[in-house]
């Protein structure tokens, strides 16, 4: 993939993350640490021409699917969904507000157009996303259904469930991106429970893993574009930074679901100017 | 009347909707030879997903099936199946409002012997409780095939409960007609109404045998669960002296609640007594010796109808 085109994804990821922050600051609570480690994540999926999409059609029957299983991570999806297209930027007002028209809720529902399921609860989004590619792998072989979860959310045994009936399906066109910012809500992920080591786990699970820098976007790149097998589903893991992009949240569970002051606002947007 | 378990009319239904309907897809949880949903499964097993023993997992790969568009029944033990997927039924069914449709068998204590977990006794209460939520019991063989085609043509999450053992058929084939969110009038009488609801239709009608012509007892059967046909049980109330529920579930959330409920938004005062599991853990047994030992059986019935004095 071309410098240029690496370059423009680039910015529009640092568009994204200054949205995200902004929309966060606005609603007075959100999650700004685990949207912004996933940026990078929908940003090629969105506006990297992999997610086939029509965002003025949202219900197009054949369309790629994309699951936020993470569902926390709201205020990157709306962002995201708003830069597609789905609904003007102006909605954006109604975040985590009572009489959202679009029911822009905290955790994510189906009512607001481009979003495919409620999600809030971890480790439910692989089960739904294989229930989706299991019912369109006839009549839309080439459609994808990608699905973005968190790393702490692997703890979660239902996902370990759902990787084991995707092999059994041998279900290839479902994508699994794990966004593994290695911290969770109360602590890091390795010290609550590690989840390590990821590949040969999926491995065992019967899945085909990629392994990349969830912020160089073009491997993320490379890593999309990749022909699916014949035989397995598969799973990226995209090593990435809790926070990335503002150097006080970097890292940080105390950043997990805390809105940005007006000072610390104004701090992340001067470091994502 | 076709005799028979309220699962084997829900294969029987489930293999007719393989014809008819081509978007009907079918999952279980490694439990389809008991639960009857193997019956489709082998003739239409391009879509048969059997999950293996993993109910959350099963509810949720529905969920994305529906979303699909599909028309996914996913189906195991009432105890595994709710039991294990209430947080996925929450939220990728019910908040989702996902065309999703989950069938438990085997519910109550007249799953006998395999004692008491796997007597599930809470899930009428699980699923009322849910928005969005239709809840059905049939009462018999037919009821239950009939019951499993509405529920597909019906869009929306549904929970349908279905028993292990046979029950004697109730409804003619040729002239019943199921529907949902009405409740069926068995027998009209005039001195008492007992409301009940899955293998207790069967309970009571030996109650009525044992009370012979000592009194005149109207029988509803109470299928649908939510909604609740409020306009037949108040109706009924009106038209008998005394109320009583029946039910092979636990007292708590259950029919007698609901039409507790729907007695007193109308300010509707009767003598009342609920048939119901007395908020207590039963053990093995015969789903027979447990109906007696529990306060279920058809002798429980008879006692209350002559206890309760209008």
């Amino acid at each position: 993939m071309n410098n240029s085109k690496v370059a423009h994804l680039e910015n529009r990821a640092k568009q994204l993350r200054r949205k995200i922050l902004k929309l966060i600051h606005k609603a007075g609570s959100g999650h700004p640490g685990g949207s912004l480690s996933a940026t990078d994540l929908l940003t090629a999926l969105y506006f990297g021409d992999i997610l086939q999409y029509d965002s003025k059609d949202p219900h197009k029957p054949g369309r790629d699917r994309f699951l936020l299983s993470k569902g926390h991570a709201s205020a990157l999806l709306y962002c995201t969904l708003a830069e597609a297209g789905y609904f003007p930027e102006e909605d954006l007002a109604d975040y985590r507000k009572i009489n959202s028209k679009l029911f822009l809720s905290g955790h994510p529902h189906p009512k607001t157009p481009g979003v495919e399921i409620a999600s809030g609860s971890l480790g439910q989004g692989l089960s739904v996303a294989h229930g989706i590619a299991l019912g369109i792998r006839n009549e839309f072989p080439s459609a994808r259904v990608y699905v973005v979860m968190g790393d702490g959310e692997l703890q979660e045994g239902q996902v370990w469930e759902a990787a084991m009936s995707a092999a059994k399906f041998k279900s290839t066109n479902l994508i699994a991106i794990v966004d593994n910012n290695k911290v969770a809500q109360d602590n890091l992920t390795k010290d609550l429970k590690d989840i390590e080591p990821l590949e040969d786990k999926w491995r065992a699970f019967g899945w085909e893993t990629l392994r990349i820098d969830g912020h160089d976007m073009s491997q993320i790149m490379d890593a999309l574009q990749k022909p699916v097998g014949k035989e397995k589903p598969r799973v990226i893991i995209a090593d990435t930074i809790k926070g990335k992009g503002v150097s006080f949240m970097e890292g940080q569970t105390a950043w997990h679901g805390v809105a940005p002051n007006d000072e610390k606002l104004e701090a992340a947007l001067k470091e994502l100017a | 009347m076709v005799d028979g378990a309220t699962r084997d009319g829900y294969g029987a239904g489930l293999v007719e909707l393989g014809t008819s309907n081509p978007n009907v897809v079918v999952l279980d949880s490694g439990v389809s030879d008991s639960t009857r949903s193997k019956k489709f499964g082998d003739k239409f097993p391009d879509r048969f997903f059997n999950m293996g023993i993993s109910e959350g997992d099963m509810v949720c790969t529905a969920a994305g099936l529906a979303q699909a568009g599909k028309i996914p029944f996913a189906t195991s033990f009432a105890c595994f199946l709710l039991g294990r997927s209430m947080d996925q039924t929450l939220v990728s069914v019910a908040y989702s409002n996902t065309n999703v449709k989950l069938v438990g068998t085997h519910s109550g204590l007249a799953v006998g012997e395999d004692g008491p977990s796997a007597q599930m006794i809470v899930d009428i209460a699980y699923t009322r409780a849910i928005p969005n939520m239709t809840v059905i019991q049939p009462a018999d063989w037919e009821e239950a095939r009939q019951a499993t085609i509405a529920l597909a043509n019906y869009k929306g999450p549904a929970y349908m409960r279905l028993g292990r053992s046979n029950v004697k058929g109730i409804y003619d084939p040729k002239t019943y007609k199921f529907e949902i969110g009405k409740a069926s009038v068995i027998k009209q009488g005039s001195d008492a109404v007992v409301f009940a609801t899955g293998s207790m239709v069967e309970e009571t009608m030996k109650a009525l045998e044992q009370l012979g012509t000592e009194m005149n007892v109207t029988v509803v059967n109470v299928s649908t669960l939510k909604p609740l046909d409020e306009a037949t049980i108040i109706d009924q109330v009106g038209k008998n002296k005394i109320v009583i529920t029946a039910e092979d579930h636990n007292r708590i959330g259950g029919l007698g609640d609901a039409v507790c409920e729907v007695l007193m938004n109308h300010q509707i005062c009767k003598p009342f007594k609920r048939i119901a599991v007395n908020d207590t853990f039963a053990e093995t047994g015969s789903a027979s010796e447990l109906y007696e030992k529990y306060g279920l059986s058809a002798n429980h019935i008879v006692r209350a109808l002559r206890e309760v004095k209008a």
